[in-house]
C-alpha cells in the first residue's frame, strides 16, 4: 500500500501523470493546459516533464479539441481533452456526440476511440454563467459514450488512470468544487471503474448520488443519524453505462430512495433511476422515488446558487417526505 | 508501375511566398479564370506545364499506359456511380450520393496519394475510394442500409465516409498531427495526409476550425475542397464572397485553384501538394473546380435550382470527353481500347449489380454489436432480452 493524502486536484494531477508515465501514446490536449497548467490547474507542471507534444496546448476552439482527439485517436494516440468548463463543451457537442461516440459502431469495431473528455463540472464554486452546469444528460444518453464522475480523492486518482486504459471513450466529469478537498489515496488500489458503491451502510432509505453531491449526501446522512435514522449512500460514479445491481439490493432493503443531482429534474439522471427503480423494487417500495435536484432554469447567478443547488436540508426534507408517505 | 505511383510532378521552384491573389470575385460557369491550374482544355488539348500563382511549376509525365490507365479510371467509376443511381431508383439503395461530373478531381487526386497516405472522405468520394483499391460496394452498404461502411480504415488507408458536414477535416488535422509526432514528416518516404469536402463545407466551423489546427500545427495535410457549384441547393454565392481557395492566406497557408474537371491537373497539383505536406511544408488548400452534374443525392430535384443553360455550359468541359479526346489526338489509344474500356467496365456494373442484389439483411441482435470496445453489462441485459423476445415468436429463428 502506497497511501497519501491529497486533495482532488492533486490526486487528479498525479493520476494523469502516472498515465503519460505508463504509455507513451497518452496525450493530453486543451486549452491552458500547458504552462498555465490549467486553469484549475490539474495538469500542473506536465507539460515541463512531458514535453508539447504530450501536454498540447490547443488554439480556442473546443470542436476542435475533440475532432482533432478523434483522428489522433485513430492514427493511435490515447487523447485526454480538457474542456476548460461545463458550459464550454457545446461547440465540441456534435463531435462528441456524433463522431466519438458512434465511430466504434459505424465501423462495425474497427475502429476504437480511446478518449477521455475531462469537463470540470458543477456549481458551488461562485463562477460566472456558463461556468456551472451540469451537462451529464446530454451524454449519459447517448450510445457509445460511457459517462463516470468521481467522488473523492482516491476515485479521482484511480478513475481518471482506469479512463485512459480504457478502450471506450469517457465523457469525465470532475466535481469542480470538490477539486481541493482531501482524502487519502491508495495510488496501488485497484477496483472496476463502471461499479457503483455503497459509500455509507444504512438501513432506513437510500440516497443516490454522483460527484459534487455525494459530500452533501453523506453530510445529510450524519445529521440523519443524529434523529435516528440510518440512510444509505450510494455513489453511482457510473452514470453510463448505470451499475444498478448494488442500488436495487439497497432499495429493496429500505423501502425508500431519493436521488439526488445537481442538474436540473426534467429527464435527468433522477428521472431514469426512479424509473428503473420502480421497473426493479415496486413491490418493496413504501414511498416514490423522490428527486432533489437543481431547478429546471438556467444555471443562476451565483448570490443565488444555494438556493438553487440541493443541501442538506433539501435531502433531509425529501427523506421526511418518503416516512411521511 | 504501382497503382498511386504513376507520374511525376516538378515540386521546381516550391515557395510559400505568394503572389498577391487577384481580386476577382467567385467565378460562374464558362467564365475562364487565370488562376485555374489547367493541363488538359476540354477541347483535350494538352499544356505542357504551368506555372501557378505560388511560383509552383505543375506538370505531369505520364507514359501511353498510364494515361491510358486514368482514362480507364475515369469511366469505370462513372460507370459504376451510374449503375448505383439506377439501384437507387429501382429501390435496391435508399439514397445515393452521385459523383457524376467530378471524376476528374476525384480520381486525379486519389491516384496523387501515395500508398502510404491517409484520406478522409466526405459520402461522394466513390472515386478516391476506387483509387485505394478497396472494393466499389462497400460503399452501397451504407446507402442500402446493412452497414455503415464496412472498409477497414486503417488497411486502405481511407477513412470511413462522414456525413456530417467538414466533421472530418478535423479528423484529418488530429491524424496529420499525429503523423507529426510520430516522426513521419521530412522525406520522400514520409506521410500526407488528404481531407475531402465541397463547397457547402467551408462554411462549417468544424472547416475554418481545422484550417486553424493545421495552419499552427503545420500539419502535413492537404485541404481538398471539390467545389461543385451547390450545396444541395445553395449556390456558391451563399457560401461565399471571394474565391474558396483565397480563404487559406487568411490563415497562413497556400491556397491554389485547380481545374476539378482536369483530371492531369487535379493529379499534379495534389501530388505536389502532399508531398509539401510530407516534407514538412504544411497544409495547402486545394480548390478543385468542378460542377456536379447531377442531383445532391437522389433525393433532390436539380431542375428546382439551376438552370439548362448552366448544365449545358458544364457538359462542355467533361473531363472524360476531354481526355478521350487526347488519347485520340496523340494516337495513345484506339478504338478498340475505348471499346474494350466501356465493355469492362460495363462488366463492373453488372457485378456490382449481383453483388448488392445479393447483400443480406444484418441479422436483428446485430444492432448491438459494436456500440463500445470494452462492452456494457446494460446493453448485454438489453440484448438478451430482444432475443428473448424474438425467440418468443412460433418459428423463429433466432
Amino acid at each position: 500500500m502506497a497511501t497519501e493524502t491529497l486533495s482532488m486536484g492533486k490526486a487528479l494531477n498525479t493520476g494523469l501523470r502516472r498515465a503519460l508515465d505508463d504509455d507513451p501514446k497518452v496525450i493530453i490536449m486543451g486549452e491552458d493546459v500547458g504552462k498555465l497548467g490549467g486553469v484549475f490547474r490539474i495538469t500542473d507542471g506536465l507539460q515541463k516533464d512531458f514535453g508539447g507534444d504530450r501536454v498540447i496546448d490547443t488554439p480556442l476552439a473546443e470542436s476542435g479539441i475533440i475532432g482533432t482527439a478523434v483522428g489522433l485517436a485513430i492514427r493511435g494516440y490515447r487523447p485526454v481533452c480538457e474542456i476548460q468548463f461545463d458550459g464550454f463543451v457545446y461547440p465540441a457537442y456534435d463531435q462528441i456526440v456524433s463522431q466519438v461516440a458512434k465511430m466504434h459502431y459505424r465501423s462495425r469495431g474497427k475502429l476504437a476511440l480511446p478518449i477521455v473528455i475531462r469537463i470540470p463540472f458543477g456549481g458551488g464554486i461562485g463562477a460566472v454563467e456558463h461556468h456551472s452546469e451540469s451537462p451529464e444528460a446530454y451524454f449519459a444518453h447517448t450510445s457509445g459514450l460511457k459517462v463516470v464522475s468521481c467522488s473523492s480523492p482516491q476515485d479521482a486518482y484511480t478513475m481518471i488512470r482506469q479512463s485512459i486504459a480504457s478502450d471506450d471513450p469517457i465523457v469525465f466529469l470532475e466535481p469542480k468544487r470538490r477539486y481541493w478537498e482531501k482524502g487519502p489515496v491508495d495510488t496501488e488500489a485497484d477496483y472496476p471503474l463502471h461499479a457503483s458503491r455503497v459509500v455509507r451502510p444504512g438501513t432506513d432509505a437510500t440516497v443516490l448520488a454522483y460527484g459534487p453531491m455525494v459530500r452533501t449526501a453523506l453530510d445529510a446522512a450524519t445529521a440523519a443519524a443524529e434523529d435516528g435514522r440510518e440512510l444509505e449512500v450510494i455513489d453511482l460514479r457510473t452514470l453510463s453505462p448505470l451499475d444498478l445491481a448494488p442500488v436495487f439490493d439497497s432499495v429493496r432493503r429500505t423501502g425508500r430512495c431519493v436521488v439526488v443531482h445537481e442538474a436540473p429534474s426534467n429527464v435527468g439522471l433522477g428521472a431514469e433511476l426512479a424509473a428503473r427503480i420502480t421497473e426493479k423494487c415496486f413491490y418493496s417500495l413504501e414511498a416514490p422515488v423522490l428527486r432533489v435536484t437543481g431547478f429546471d432554469t438556467p444555471y443562476p447567478a451565483s448570490r443565488v446558487e444555494e438556493d438553487y443547488l440541493p443541501d442538506l436540508d433539501r435531502v433531509l426534507d425529501a427523506v421526511d417526505r418518503t416516512f411521511g408517505w | 508501375m504501382a497503382k498511386g505511383e504513376r507520374g511525376t510532378t516538378t515540386r521546381g521552384t516550391t515557395t510559400r511566398g505568394r503572389t498577391a491573389a487577384s481580386r476577382r470575385s467567385g467565378s460562374t460557369a464558362g467564365r475562364p479564370d487565370p488562376e485555374l491550374i489547367q493541363l488538359l482544355t476540354p477541347e483535350g488539348d494538352r499544356i505542357e506545364s504551368v506555372t501557378g500563382p505560388d511560383g509552383v511549376e505543375y506538370r505531369v509525365d505520364f507514359t501511353d499506359a498510364e494515361y491510358r490507365e486514368i482514362y480507364r479510371d475515369l469511366v469505370v467509376v462513372r460507370k459504376l456511380d451510374a449503375e448505383a443511381t439506377a439501384l437507387q431508383r429501382q429501390g435496391e439503395l435508399g439514397l445515393w450520393a452521385s459523383l457524376l461530373g467530378q471524376e476528374a478531381a476525384q480520381v486525379g487526386s486519389g491516384r496523387a496519394l501515395r500508398p502510404q497516405d491517409m484520406a478522409f472522405p466526405t459520402y461522394r468520394e466513390h472515386g478516391v475510394l476506387y483509387c485505394r483499391g478497396i472494393d466499389p460496394i462497400m460503399p452501397l452498404g451504407l446507402f442500402r442500409g446493412v452497414d455503415q461502411g464496412g472498409w477497414d480504415p486503417n488497411e486502405y488507408k481511407f477513412n470511413m465516409y462522414t456525413i456530417v458536414i467538414g466533421a472530418q477535416t478535423l479528423h484529418a488535422t488530429g491524424y496529420a498531427m499525429g503523423v507529426t509526432m510520430d516522426g513521419k514528416t521530412g522525406g520522400d518516404d514520409s506521410e500526407a495526409v488528404i481531407a475531402y469536402f465541397g463547397d457547402g463545407a467551408s462554411s462549417q466551423g468544424d472547416v475554418n476550425e481545422a484550417f486553424v489546427w493545421a495552419s499552427v500545427f503545420n500539419a502535413p495535410l492537404v485541404f481538398f475542397c471539390q467545389n461543385n457549384q451547390y450545396a444541395i441547393s445553395q449556390p456558391l454565392e451563399r457560401q461565399t464572397r471571394i474565391p474558396l481557395y483565397q480563404r487559406a492566406s487568411g490563415f497562413g497557408f497556400p491556397g491554389i485553384r485547380v481545374d476539378g474537371n482536369d483530371v492531369l491537373a487535379s493529379y499534379a497539383v495534389t501530388r505536389a501538394a502532399l508531398d509539401n505536406a510530407r516534407h514538412g511544408q504544411g497544409p495547402t488548400l486545394i480548390e478543385a473546380y468542378t460542377y456536379r452534374m447531377g442531383a445532391h443525392t437522389t433525393s433532390d430535384d436539380p431542375t428546382r435550382y439551376r438552370i439548362a443553360s448552366e448544365v449545358e455550359a458544364w457538359q462542355a468541359k467533361d473531363p472524360i470527353t476531354r481526355v478521350r479526346a487526347f488519347l485520340e489526338r496523340q494516337k495513345i489509344a484506339d478504338a478498340d481500347f475505348f471499346a474494350e474500356v466501356d465493355e469492362a467496365a460495363r462488366r463492373e456494373a453488372v457485378h456490382l449489380r449481383e453483388r448488392v442484389l445479393s447483400m443480406p439483411d444484418p441479422q436483428p441482435l446485430s444492432l448491438f454489436d459494436h456500440v463500445y470496445p470494452g462492452g456494457s453489462p446494460e446493453l448485454d441485459e438489453q440484448r438478451a432480452e430482444f432475443g428473448r423476445y424474438l425467440e418468443s415468436f412460433e418459428g423463429s429463428a433466432h
